[in-house]
Order: C-alpha cells, then sequence, then structure tokens
C-alpha cells in the first residue's frame, strides 16, 4: 500500500450529501473495468453529458479542481454498496484524501485499505471549505499532515482531526494487513481451538 | 455491568484487541457470491494463500444470474465469465458454492440465514452491504470491502473498531396493510440516512417481537440506508422455531448446547446504548419514496414535499402534489429486502383474482430456490401469473441490475428493494421504495395506490 504522511494539493469541492457508491462507480464497471481504468467512470452518470462529453453542471469538471488530490465533499459521502472500486475510483481520479462532515463505514473502511485518508472533519468546518472551494476562481491547496492530523485551509486555518491510531500508523507506513493479521497466526489458532469447545455447534 | 446483545456477541469473537478500540475479531461465517468473489479467491491464490477455514466460507451466485424462466447461469457474457470464474475458483479452493440450477441457490441474505448458516451469536461478513440482514437472527453481521475478503480469506479474521451502539424500539402494533417495510422506511425517514452511521442498532419492543423471522430480516436489511452496517434482534422463541431442522443448524446434543448459550444473549435489562430511539408503529401508514435516497419516506396517502429539488426532477414529481396516482411502468417484487415467502404471500394476496394494468411490467423474482418452490406448492406462482405477472428464477435481479435487467431511462418502477439512488436500477430509471403488498397494488392500479384500499 502506498504510504500517506504530508499532503499539500489542489483541492476539490463537491457539495452534495448522501453521495452513494451506485453514483461514484455503476456496477457494471466493478468487474468489466481494470482497476487502473476505474478514475475515468467515476461519477459517470453526473460527470458525462449525453454524448460523453465532461458536463460542465458538474462540480469536479471545473477547471479550478484540475489536478486535485483532496476532495471536500457532503455529509455520508460513499453511502450504500460495499463495493471498494468507489475508492479505487476515486483514487484513480487522483484523489488520495477525502473530507466530510461523515463517511458511509464501510466506504471509510476500504479507504483505509487503498492509502487513501479519509478525514472527518465537524460539519460547519467542512461547509466552510466547501464555500470557500466553490467560490475560488483560481485552484486553492490545502494542507493534510497525517503525522501532526492536521488540515490547514487556504486562509491558514487549521483544523485537528482524529484517526484511529493503528490506521494512522498502516497509512504512515503503507503497512500490508493481511501481512500483518498472517503474524498473528498462534493467537488465531489459539482462539478457535478453545472456541471448539466452548461452541462447537459452531464448527460442525 | 449489563451488556447490549451487541457487546455479548462482538465479546465473544475478539482474538486479540489491537488498541485504539479496534479488536481482531473472529469470522464464523464467511459468504461469498458472483461479483467479488471468483476475483477474491483468485486473489488469494496469488498470494501463495489458502482459504484458512474453507468450511466456514459458503459462496452461492445471485448478483449477475439471469432471473429469466430457463436460465442456466450468468445473464450475459461477462456474467457468464463471472459464474464459470466462481465455480472454477471455489472448486479449487475446496468453497462450497450453491451453484445456479442447485436447489439451494439464491440470494446470499436469503439463503444463509434460510439453510441455518446464520445462527444466533454467530459473526458473519460478506462483501456486500446487506449483509446486515442477518442480524435479524442476533448475529453480528456486516458488508466489508474487496481487500478486506481476501484477509478474511486468508486468516478467517477481521480488524474493526467497534462502533457505537443504538437501539431504535418500535412500539405499538401494526395496522393492516403495514408491514416492516414500513416500520423500518418510517425510521430511516425520521432519523435520515447518515442516522445511524457508526452505530450497531439493535432492533427491539413489542412490535418488533411480534414480528416473524422474515420481517425482522427485512427489517434489519435496511440497516444500512439508516448509515449502520450492522443491525440485529434478540434471539427468542421466533428465531429458535425459525432454525429448528435446517439444513447447517446444529441438531441433537449440540443444538441444546446452543440453544442454552443463544438465550443468554439478549441485551441484559439496564443495558446502556450510545443512542436510544423509540418510534409509535399504531398509526403508521403504508410507506414510498419519493426521492433518490431511502430517507425520502412518506405515508402513501401523504403529499410530495417541496425539498430537494435535484431529486424531484431527477424522479419527475413535483412538490405538493400527493404521491398516490403518480402512474407507474414497472413493479418489481423482490430483493434480499423482500423476496421471502411472507412476502410473497402478502403480494399474492393483493394480487389473487385481479390484474395487473395493461401498462405495466410487474415481476416476481422470488429470493431462492427454496422460497421459490415453496411459493410454488401452495399455488402462489399460478396466483401471480393470473394476474399478469412474470414469475423469475432467483437472483438480485433488478434490485442493482448487475444481470443488466435494468428499468428503461425515465421510467417509474415500484421496487421492494433498497435503493432508490440515482441509476440504481438502470440510467435515467427512477425507484419508488416500497412493501411487496404496496407493489403489488400499484401493479394493478397502474400507478402509486394506497395497498389498504385493496384489502378486503
Amino acid at each position: 500500500m502506498e504510504r500517506f504522511t504530508v499532503l499539500r494539493s489542489t483541492a476539490a469541492a463537491l457539495p452534495w450529501s448522501n453521495v452513494d457508491t451506485d453514483m461514484i462507480i455503476r456496477v457494471e464497471r466493478c468487474v468489466r473495468t481494470p482497476r487502473a481504468e476505474m478514475g475515468r467512470w467515476a461519477f459517470e452518470m453526473t460527470r458525462f453529458d449525453g454524448e460523453g462529453r465532461d458536463d460542465p453542471a458538474f462540480p469536479l469538471n471545473q477547471d479550478k479542481f484540475g489536478g486535485a488530490q483532496t476532495l471536500v465533499a457532503g455529509e455520508n459521502f460513499g453511502c450504500g454498496s460495499s463495493r471498494e472500486m468507489a475508492v479505487w475510483a476515486i483514487a484513480g481520479m487522483g484523489f488520495r484524501c477525502v473530507v466530510a462532515p461523515s463517511f458511509g463505514d464501510i466506504f471509510y473502511n476500504n479507504c483505509f485499505q487503498n492509502g487513501v485518508l479519509a478525514i472527518r472533519l465537524a460539519k460547519p468546518a467542512v461547509e466552510g471549505l466547501l464555500r470557500t472551494l466553490a467560490a475560488a476562481s483560481a485552484p486553492l491547496e490545502l494542507t493534510v499532515d497525517l503525522p501532526a492530523q492536521t488540515l490547514t485551509a487556504p486562509d491558514g486555518e487549521t483544523y485537528a482531526f482524529d484517526i484511529d491510531p493503528l490506521r494512522k500508523k498502516a497509512l504512515l507506513e503503507g503497512l500490508d494487513a493481511i501481512g500483518v493479521t498472517l503474524a498473528r497466526e498462534r493467537a488465531i489458532a489459539a482462539w478457535q481451538a478453545a472456541d471448539r469447545a466452548r461452541r462447537p455447534w459452531v464448527w460442525t | 455491568m449489563p451488556g447490549t446483545l451487541f457487546d455479548k456477541v462482538w465479546d465473544a469473537h475478539v482474538i486479540e484487541p489491537l488498541g485504539g478500540g479496534t479488536d481482531l475479531l473472529h469470522v464464523d461465517r464467511h459468504l461469498l457470491h458472483d461479483l467479488g468473489g471468483a476475483k477474491a479467491l483468485a486473489e488469494l491464490a496469488e498470494r501463495g494463500l489458502k482459504p484458512r477455514n474453507p468450511a466456514l466460507t459458503f459462496a452461492t451466485a445471485d448478483h449477475v444470474v439471469s432471473s429469466a424462466p430457463g436460465r442456466t447461469g450468468g445473464a450475459h457474457d461477462w456474467a457468464q465469465v463471472l459464474v464459470d470464474g466462481l465455480r472454477l475458483e471455489t472448486r479449487k479452493a475446496g468453497v462450497r458454492l450453491f451453484d445456479v440450477g442447485g436447489d439451494e441457490q439464491g440470494i446470499v441474505h436469503v439463503i444463509a440465514p434460510e439453510l441455518g448458516i446464520t445462527q444466533p451469536g454467530t459473526l458473519v461478513v460478506c462483501g456486500d452491504s446487506h449483509t446486515c440482514t442477518n442480524g435479524a437472527l442476533g448475529a453480528l453481521a456486516f458488508g466489508i470491502g474487496a481487500t478486506e475478503i481476501v484477509h478474511v480469506l486468508a486468516t478467517q479474521t477481521i480488524e474493526q473498531r467497534r462502533p457505537k451502539t443504538m437501539r431504535a424500539r418500535f412500539e405499538g402494533a401494526l395496522a393492516k396493510g403495514v408491514y416492516a417495510k414500513d416500520m423500518i422506511l418510517a425510521l430511516i425517514a425520521r432519523v435520515g440516512a447518515a442516522g445511524g452511521t457508526g452505530h450497531a442498532v439493535e432492533y427491539a419492543g413489542a412490535a418488533v417481537r411480534a414480528l416473524g423471522m422474515e420481517a425482522r430480516l427485512t427489517l434489519c436489511n435496511l440497516s444500512i440506508e439508516l448509515g449502520a452496517k450492522i443491525g440485529m434482534v434478540a434471539p427468542d422463541q421466533t428465531t429458535i422455531d425459525y432454525l429448528r431442522g435446517r439444513p447447517f443448524a446444529a441438531r441433537g446434543e449440540l443444538w441444546d448446547q446452543a440453544l442454552g448459550w443463544w438465550r443468554t444473549l439478549a441485551s441484559d435489562a439496564g443495558a446502556k446504548f450510545d443512542r436510544d430511539i423509540e418510534l409509535d408503529v399504531s398509526g403508521l401508514a403504508p410507506q414510498i419514496t419519493w426521492g433518490t435516497s431511502p430517507e425520502d419516506a412518506i405515508a402513501v396517502d401523504g403529499s410530495i414535499p417541496d425539498a430537494k429539488p435535484e431529486a424531484l426532477e431527477y424522479m419527475g414529481l413535483s412538490a405538493g402534489r400527493p404521491i398516490a396516482g403518480t402512474r407507474v411502468d414497472r413493479v418489481f417484487i423482490g430483493s434480499c429486502t423482500n423476496s421471502r415467502l411472507s412476502d410473497l404471500r402478502a403480494a399474492a394476496g393483493v394480487a389473487r383474482g385481479r390484474q395487473v394494468a395493461p401498462h405495466v411490467q410487474a415481476w416476481v423474482v422470488p429470493g431462492s430456490m427454496g422460497v421459490k418452490g415453496a411459493a410454488e406448492a401452495e399455488g402462489l406462482h399460478q396466483v401471480f401469473r393470473d394476474a399478469g405477472f412474470q414469475w423469475r428464477e432467483p437472483g438480485c435481479s433488478l434490485c442493482v441490475g448487475a444481470n443488466g435487467e435494468l428499468v428503461e431511462p425515465g421510467a417509474r418502477c415500484v421496487s421492494t428493494s433498497n435503493r432508490n439512488f440515482v441509476g440504481r436500477q438502470g440510467p435515467g430509471a427512477r425507484t419508488h421504495l416500497a412493501s411487496p403488498a404496496t407493489a403489488a397494488a400499484c401493479a394493478l392500479a397502474g400507478e402509486i395506490a394506497d395497498v389498504r384500499d385493496f384489502l378486503d
């Protein structure tokens, strides 16, 4: 997994609530599209017009958001389906960090499996960022400092964010969760042996 | 200290605390399906690994299979590739597959309870957000992502941060024509689509105790639509009676031993929840959604609210008008929410001796081969066919359209599924979520209708 430490980049704003993972990537793309091409199809239902050209009404199509690596969005971002391809699609668009007041629980987990930092920030702070980014006439930069757990807005205001220490460590070091758990084999085997005696009906 | 159902089941699965509120949990039941199953098993093999406990893993083909009568596998070329891949990879890995053509095939969250794979107090995961359905039996069940699937296959464990707890108490008794689907849509409308985010929800109260197991599965199914990836109901006599004799349920002495533990799982009196919410269902009307989020539910005899202009535009609706009377093109009775025998009975009860409106294409897609067989044994397929419904083969079908079965752009579908998202049933499709009885009533009326007008 790619490491995440400090990210200073252009930020893009998607000021919508309840963006579901079906909207982020259609189910047909989940199985037919190679992971490396997933970004091309992110938000396809709202991103393109009838002729397959960029629809100017879609917020992320604005020039000022070009090359953005941080995405700021409304609440309950990534709700709905568990499809991890939604994270691949967003990562494929170039985003390494998503900031929202809240996330769909499964999407949130999936972000961290792919080196994408999901940051929950208080709603007024996110709304402020969304307003600033929407009103801007040129690209604006956000700085996300994972070791310090801070996000610095274009106006210099700094917000602290919470993150599970295990997730932080995994991102900072680019850890592979499967490898880490495989190293706990002895504990898993011991637990299973005890459970076979405790709940034998589960094992039949 | 008094504990909740959730706490007891969670604690029973902790292999090791990992710090910061995250635990390494044991997975008792891992369910795979055709959308991601083959790929996950292949990825595991590429890493040089095998499933740690293949006997605890169960696979079925549901998302991409055709629901057309006479089908044999995938609905189209790439669907067939997925189904063939699942066959190959499960065989290589020694994982049991409930294949198309077999008596046990069906939607993963229909067959896991039906076959007795899901049991009270088990920890169940699946790469599908509606895994929360299984919590109706008192299991701790949740959806996971593609990377986590490989993790579970390799280690039979999952790392999870303990969520907060929320109790939703439904009190009172349901009126005629009102079902579990209406209860949960009303709750989502009240707390919002993010109202349960970060929480494990326990459904409790007199109205939940009174529900049969299939209705409880419906209730838990929509937990994810209120933002909670876990929904649970405490096991009781209804649960025990449902499970007894199911193919994968324990028998004899082991069954008795299991009962002893299951009876200790209910939340203790005085157990504390981080959030408690109560909803009186006595006056509840049948619900239907008007917008593009499950939280957009109203009483079927209500008016379309003046809110979310983009959603109204997408749905082709005008604020202030009654929702009833809106012309409908398609009706879908099926999905892991509402495709079980009791659902089909409720819909057939409305359809019996009546006719689907000529302009409506109405489908009934039973949730499993087991449901299909039981429904046919009591003649429900004939009731539906006589009324002009199509009687189809088990799978996810029109709920998600992964098999290419779609609602046409701009067409309006009353659906018993769980998501009315933009494009969920196909690009431009307009979805209204409702109960099977309401959906049947809408098919007959050719427009959104109040099922209570169809009951004797």
